[in-house]
């Protein structure tokens, strides 16, 4: 039982995981708890991908419920992380780590 | 320092509440605590490992390590908690009817405890990565460091007394019901796990269908909030779900539905307790 329900599980996950079209990049440098830059405009309705750098020695969260995404980005180090399609509109995004210092925008338009 | 507590607060409180449900459905089974104990030591351990492999992993699979290695602990930890509740769908009557004339523990068979204990492994590691990584981010910047640091330990100790509060809690609903409800806990929980592990996937590029937003309530209830933060653990709520989280989120219920009334022992063999 156990086992079939994994291989249906797999074969969905196989089915749904078609890779997509490079999306659109964008590059967000965290320094001194810092994002640059602050705000980011994107495409309304169209998955785009963020590569954050975390050019601090220190670990950084980078979340936004708004954009549903929550990554750890270590330091001295970088991720990617791929949002929406997205409604125009504002999404504030932030550090969770240095929260007052590391806040920015993405702009969708 | 209290910045830091409520962070350290917020990661442990997730890891907390699973453990807390994961003690009260196991009540009464023999040898829990040393399974429980193994899995919280087990989880603190690779929490460690994880956080110092952490760049390693965030970079591997084009940038997107951390969402795979995250949807995949999730997933895993569904699958666990789908068998511990056809097995205690199996097994919960005779243990409860047991505690009930014994007062404590019963001698029944410990299969599911392995699979809480990985539950338990794997909610410890994953939160647990994040505050290590935290207070080393603390500690590697020095200045004014121990302030910090006293609000991370304080952070802990404080998630740790709200996971005792989550069991006894849980230990107030009466023996007869106390399977039941916890069975549907861990129902929600594991749908919500599923939930969480597709948005993981989508994040990582892997899974892209379905992605649009079916309502947004963050109006309502934020899921930053603390109440919405409970709820999004315990039963997965989210502010705005996508079309794959909803259909994965209610297919795991009705899986774990249905596997529980498979396992479910026949009616046709009443349980001796009942006689009494």
């Amino acid at each position: 039982m156990r086992k079939i329900l994994f291989l249906v599980g797999l074969a969905g996950l196989l089915v749904v995981g078609t890779t997509s079209a490079h999306a659109q990049n964008y590059v967000l440098t965290i320094k001194d708890h810092r994002f640059t830059p602050t705000e980011i405009k994107i495409p309304a309705n169209k998955r785009v991908e963020i590569t954050v750098v975390n050019d601090d020695p220190t670990p950084e969260e980078f979340e936004s419920k708004e954009m549903k995404v929550e990554k750890v980005i270590p330091g001295k180090s970088k991720g990617v992380v791929r949002v929406g399609p997205l409604k125009p509109g504002r999404y504030p995004f932030f550090g969770e780590f240095h929260e007052a210092t590391a806040k920015g925008t993405l702009i969708a338009e | 320092m209290l910045g830091a507590l409520l962070i350290v607060f917020r990661e442990v409180l997730e890891a907390g509440l699973i453990v807390g449900i994961v003690m009260a459905a196991t009540r009464g089974v023999p040898g829990r605590g040393r399974w429980i104990t193994i899995g919280i030591a087990a989880g603190v351990l690779g929490a460690g490992v994880v956080a110092m492999f952490a760049g390693v992993i965030s970079e591997a699979f084009q940038g997107s390590g951390q969402e795979l290695f995250n949807a995949s602990v999730l997933g895993i930890a569904v699958v666990m908690l789908m068998w511990h509740n056809a097995w205690m769908a199996r097994h919960g009557r005779e243990i409860a009817d047991e505690m009930r004339r014994v007062g404590t523990a019963v001698s029944e068979g410990s299969k599911p405890l392995t699979a809480l204990a990985v539950v338990i492994g794997l909610a410890v590691l994953r939160e647990g990565s994040e505050v290590v990584l935290f207070l080393y981010g603390i500690m590697a910047q020095g200045t004014s460091g121990s302030a910090l640091l006293a609000g991370g330990v304080l952070g802990i100790a404080a998630g740790a007394a709200f996971t005792a509060l989550t069991y006894f809690g849980l230990l107030a609903i009466p023996n007869r019901h106390i399977f039941s409800v916890t069975s549907w806990l861990i129902a929600l929980l594991a749908a919500g796990m599923a939930a969480q592990s597709v948005q993981f996937l989508n994040s990582a590029g892997l899974v892209e269908s379905l992605d649009q937003t079916v309502w947004d309530t963050s109006w309502l209830l934020s899921e930053g909030s603390i109440l919405g933060r409970l709820l999004h653990i315990l039963v997965g709520y989210t502010e705005r779900p996508t079309e794959m989280q909803l259909l994965v989120y209610v297919a795991i219920l009705i899986a774990m539905y249905v596997l529980m009334r498979i396992a479910r022992p026949s009616p046709r063999n009443p349980m001796p307790a009942a006689a009494e």
